[in-house]
């Protein structure tokens, strides 16, 4: 006998309830964390490179470098100063969150205030699996085109704050930044919008202030806690 | 390789919703996918029958129906279509907009042969 049988469950429920676990246990341990997605070669790891250097003291940073391959990433954000684990992914094109489940298994996390997860370079599928971190960061980049987010809707339109890199190249390149800005606005009307170049250092610190900001409202540094404990 | 997750996680759902049912098998899956989620059905229907092989799904038929992204612009209160010429409201060129459909992302239904 054949049934038709209603299930009307998202296809990707199971990786959305891991999320959440993910989220738990990142609130337990007191820890803010950001997403860091982008196209390959934007400057996800030149930003972080840049954050790790310019975080007020006291603020201990892990990071969660996703890649297809290698660990060059993680090599760069160990060297310039966080707790850093590489995930390869063996050729997915996204993290997920088993894959963060897994990784912070592995972090001692009473040791961590922020942790940053790079997720691997591409506009399309990050977008669709949620990690379980508080806050989403997209890193634009001036030579990838003021198109994008009309081209990359949903990952345009799932983040929490734009970062617009490279911006000591709007001379030399062409790039529209009303056009682009007015793309983003449709899609994710009042998104908060950092331009910035890694290269020059022009406008990091603002980008850095609000990390910053987002740190202090949802954990206590780590030495602070360490003095209450036995 | 998205689509690759993508159906794998397609089958552990459809396979827990048929579980309780004592199914000998399930025939047919039917997704409902908005235009906005970026998977492509020809890849989804290829790995299908690779990772389906071997359990209950074997062979199913897989349906997809697709929903077209349909925005409402919040300063004329009109519905529009939106392409990727034309995004901003047709009517009164506001970019202020709610998503009315376009984000469908699930399974609907199976069918099941007991």
């Amino acid at each position: 006998m054949r049934k038709k049988i209603p299930v009307v469950e998202n296809i990707l429920s199971a990786n959305d309830r891991l999320a959440e676990e993910n989220r738990k246990t990142l609130d337990q341990a007191g820890i803010f964390s950001l997403n860091f997605m982008a196209s390959p070669g934007a400057g996800k790891t030149s930003l972080i490179e840049h954050i790790l250097k310019g975080l007020i003291e006291g603020v201990s940073i892990a990071v969660i470098d996703g890649d297809v391959a290698t660990s060059i990433d993680s090599d760069r954000a160990q060297a310039a100063g966080a707790i850093a684990l590489q995930i390869n992914t063996g050729g997915e094109c996204h993290l997920d969150a088993v894959m963060i489940s897994g990784a912070l298994t592995k972090l001692d996390l009473s040791q961590i205030d922020l942790l940053i997860v790079e997720n691997v370079g591409n506009l399309i599928c990050p977008s669709g699996f949620q990690l379980g971190t508080h806050k989403s960061v997209l890193i634009a980049s001036i030579p990838e085109g003021d198109d994008k987010p009309y081209k990359y809707p949903a990952m345009y339109r799932g983040v929490d704050a734009l970062i617009i890199n490279k911006i000591d190249l709007l001379p030399y390149v062409p790039f529209d930044m009303e056009y682009f800005r007015r793309g983003v606005e449709v899609l994710n009307p009042g998104l908060i919008t950092f331009p910035l170049s890694c290269r020059t250092g022009e406008g990091v610190e603002n980008f850095i202030k609000w990390i910053a900001g987002q740190v202090k409202q949802t954990t206590v540094p780590t030495k602070l806690r360490l003095k209450h404990q036995p | 390789m998205h689509e690759l997750s993508v159906t794998e996680n397609l089958l552990k759902l459809a396979l827990k919703h048929a579980e309780p049912t004592k199914a000998n098998r399930i025939t047919d899956l039917y997704l409902v996918i908005g235009q906005l989620s970026s998977i492509i059905d020809d890849s989804v229907q290829f790995y299908w029958d690779f990772v389906s092989k071997g359990t209950l799904a074997e062979g199913a038929q897989l349906h997809f129906e697709r929903i077209p992204t349909e925005f409402l612009c919040l300063d004329c209160n009109k519905s529009y279509f939106p392409d990727e010429e034309q995004v901003s409201c047709p009517y009164c060129d506001g970019i202020r907009i709610k998503i009315l459909t376009g984000n469908e992302f699930r399974l609907e239904a199976i069918e099941i042969e007991n």
